[in-house]
């Protein structure tokens, strides 16, 4: 009884406390608040693959993107993760069945399962990100309802292959990669082939540990998930001499930044580049040893769809991110921008131009088919 | 199905302390009810209604309709109480329409589709289950369901995409390859356990990672992947070999269903009818009798764990051969460690196995559309999966938490009625 009466106490106080916090908005209000200004009937909708979309890589840009869109022009969006392979197509199917007039898949892994479902579905659109869609044997096929979206990456990598070279004093950098897949190994190809220009130029001979680009073969984590695997690997290659470092494989890479920083707190110097999104932008406590950042704009390329899109304009014209059209790219030095000498900045500026205008042919074996 | 319970409870288990059969005659469906209420089965019904409950305040606690709601709750609690309500019903109403039937659709195919899907996806996990359902039995966890999978999987799948073979011939063929690889991955944890005493969580744990990397390897050759393509998935599986839909191209259905009912049936009459299951049973509730009885352990642990790999390597076949199609890294998923889930939510027997896989399938075939119509993280399903076997793992608790007798009271009582 006397625990009753103390609840009860103790309750009204806090009720008599919450109230003041809160008052409840008018009725009108929040029937009004519904109905935004240029809201639309368009629905986007966005199938992950396995990793997830919070996975600090190219679904969660992916994601950003859909979510930007659907801010700025006021349009329905949803969103499925799959947790497994199997989840693609049924993930698929189910958002076709919530009535999706544009459905994007994220990943080479969806693209079997999203060429079926465009072919099933020849009234709504698809957009693939990193891939074109595929029949059951892996034939790219060609529909009039799926935009793929690809980058070539190898441009941008090679750019930070050829500053890496120039920047390092140990003559030795490194690359590793999560699951050897061409997404990833595209970035290490461009990286290596950045670094042969390099000593191509300059008569050096800088040394590239963790991917042959020939061979096609190299160091791996395994996976996108475990940083410890990263750290260890990283570790590796600075007590082979490394001194720059980049990381292809999502989140595992700020395993790198841990042990980069370790190596810097015992008087070592060294720097990691990172990829996909500005890495001072997404880990800004490591901004002090990320050189730069290979970017792949992603949620862009995303966006710029889902607006096509919703303006009725949708075309299956494959879309490939160059250095050209700032689909991928390198982010700004930020904290490096005083240590990078300025010859080293004019001559990666010329190579990107070269690059653009194509007096320089930057391919990569997993470059994307057009 | 009260028969089976009850014929299954009057034999020899392992383990779970199991109450005193009465040998007196005992009206059926009397005795039916009681194991229902106060038996294992209804603390597996009771501890998914735990857990539904649970996953409800979840969806409440984080839709942000109720949040914003939260925010004034003292001055108007209805409206938090209203909104709390309307997210959670929402959930559950779309997670039922995705997994059983969907009232919204214009045609009776559209409609009971999502029954037809859920059927899909719990094929494989039945059949899986039903493999580590019979190492539990024997004494064994085989926790290596995953690896198993994964070698049934590639080697039905190769046998799929490389050969060209006659229909029949060729399918039969593809899912007796997948039977043999899950059973000589499942064999070698059993030969090291029967010889050595290597313990067998240990080893099936460790080959699950063998069976991920050799297949991660496996689709860097030439054999394995598509030509003139460096990714690492498989070429599709042949026609020939591929499961046939059951119901039409508007359903994922598959043979692969039947297969699965074959196995619960294959299960139930060698666990409770044969010579083989008797052993293997009488090993896992009592070695040292067994050995004196004259029962041969380390061939009988052997003979398990070819049993258990056969039927998860089975179910990697019927999981390529009938939806996936093709080999990728991630082929497996989470098969192997959802299966073990199963075998526990179904008490490891067969029928309880079959709906408990139905009901895993069902989550995770209504999870997507809860997922997709109400924003609802699709996590919540996991938590609900987890709290499923957390409450199952700790009857005692959900008896509490009911008010149910415990067993051997209701047995009393029983007796004395």
């Amino acid at each position: 009884m006397k625990n009753i009466i103390r609840v009860a106490a103790l309750s009204g106080a806090v009720a008599l406390a919450l109230a003041a916090c809160g008052s409840a908005p008018e009725d009108e209000a929040t029937s009004g608040a519904t109905g935004d200004a240029g809201a639309s009937d368009f629905k986007a909708c966005m199938v992950s693959d396995s990793g997830g979309f919070n996975d600090k890589s190219f679904n969660e840009s992916g994601y950003n993107g859909l979510k930007q869109a659907e801010s700025d022009l006021g349009i329905k969006t949803a969103t499925a993760e799959s947790k497994q392979e199997s989840d693609f197509a049924p993930n698929i199917d189910t958002m076709v069945g919530q009535n999706c007039n544009l459905i994007i898949t994220v990943g080479f892994l969806l693209a079997t399962a999203t060429g079926d479902a465009a072919q099933a579905n020849t009234d709504t659109n698809f957009a693939i990100v990193d891939s074109t869609a595929q029949d059951a044997d892996g034939n790219t096929i060609e529909l009039p309802n799926v935009k793929p979206l690809s980058f070539n990456t190898v441009e941008a990598s090679y750019l930070a292959g050829y500053l890496a070279a120039g920047m390092s004093k140990t003559g030795t950098v490194a690359t590793y990669g999560g699951i050897q897949i061409p997404t990833v190994t595209i970035f290490m190809d461009g990286f290596v082939d950045g670094v042969a220009k390099y000593n191509e130029v300059h008569g050096t001979s800088v040394k590239t540990l963790g991917w042959d680009s020939k061979a096609q073969n190299g160091s791996f984590t395994g996976d996108f998930e475990d940083q410890s695997k990263g750290q260890q690997l990283t570790n590796t290659f600075i007590d082979q001499g490394a001194d720059i470092i980049l990381p292809v494989a999502g989140p595992v890479g700020g395993g790198t930044l841990a042990a980069a920083h370790d190596a810097n707190t015992a008087g070592k110097s060294v720097a990691v580049i990172w990829v996909d999104s500005d890495g001072v932008e997404t880990n800004p406590d490591s901004s002090d040893i990320i050189l730069t950042s290979v970017l792949k704009e992603i949620g862009t390329a995303v966006n710029d769809v889902v607006t096509a899109a919703s303006k009725d304009e949708f075309d299956n014209t494959a879309y490939v991110g160059t250095l050209k059209n700032e689909g991928v790219g390198l982010a700004p030095f930020h904290d490096f921008d005083s240590k990078v000498p300025a010859d080293l900045k004019a001559e990666v500026d010329k190579l990107k131009q070269d690059i653009i205008d194509g007096t320089v042919k930057v391919t990569s074996p997993s470059s994307p088919q057009s | 199905m009260s028969d089976e319970i009850v014929g299954e409870k009057a034999s020899p288990t392992s383990g779970m302390p199991e109450p005193e059969k009465t040998k007196a005659p005992e009206d059926r469906g009397e005795r039916a009810l009681r194991e229902i209420v106060s038996g294992d089965i209804g603390v597996s019904v009771l501890a998914f209604v735990l857990a539904l409950l649970i996953g409800g305040l979840l969806i409440a606690f984080t839709n942000p309709d109720v949040t914003a709601a939260a925010h004034y709750f003292f001055a108007k609690p209805m409206d938090t109480i209203t909104a709390a309500w309307n997210a959670v019903w929402d959930a559950y109403a779309a997670m039922f329409r995705g997994a059983v039937y969907n009232g919204q659709a214009d045609t009776f195919q559209k409609a009971i589709r999502p029954l037809t899907e859920t059927m899909t996806v719990a094929t494989p996990l039945i059949i899986a289950a039903l493999g580590v359902a019979v190492g539990f039995r024997a004494g064994l966890f085989n926790i290596g369901a995953q690896g198993q999978i994964i070698l049934g999987a590639t080697v039905g799948g190769y046998i799929g995409f490389t050969y060209s073979l006659p229909a029949g011939v060729h399918l039969l063929l593809a899912l007796l390859g997948g039977v043999l690889g899950g059973a000589i991955w499942a064999g070698i944890a059993g030969v090291l356990k029967a010889r050595t005493g290597a313990h067998e969580v240990i080893v099936t744990i460790m080959l699950n990672y063998v069976a991920l990397y050799l297949l991660a390897y496996l689709l860097t050759t030439d054999k394995f992947t598509r030509a003139g393509s460096n990714q690492p998935t498989s070429p599709g599986v042949k026609e020939t070999a591929q499961l046939p839909l059951l119901l039409g191209d508007w359903s994922r259905l598959h043979a692969g269903f039947i297969v699965a009912i074959l196995a619960s049936i294959f299960v139930w009459w060698l666990m409770t009818r044969s010579v083989l299951g008797f052993r293997f049973r009488a090993v896992g509730s009592n070695p040292h009798a067994s050995r004196t009885a004259g029962i041969g352990i380390p061939t009988t642990i052997v003979l398990v764990m070819l049993v258990s790999g056969a039927l998860a390597g089975l179910a990697g076949g019927v999981h390529i051969l009938g939806t996936e199609h093709q080999l990728t890294g991630g082929i497996a998923g989470s098969l192997g460690f959802d299966a073990i889930t199963v075998a526990l939510l179904g008490r490891s027997r067969p029928l309880g196995i079959f709906f408990a896989g139905l009901l895993y399938g069902g989550l995770n075939v209504g999870g997507r559309v809860m997922e997709a119509a109400t924003g609802t993280p699709i996590d919540i399903v996991l938590v609900i999966q987890a709290l499923v076997v957390l409450f199952i793992a700790a009857p005692p608790l959900v008896r509490a938490i009911f008010r149910l007798p415990t067993p051997r009271t209701a047995v009393a009582k029983g007796a004395a009625a």
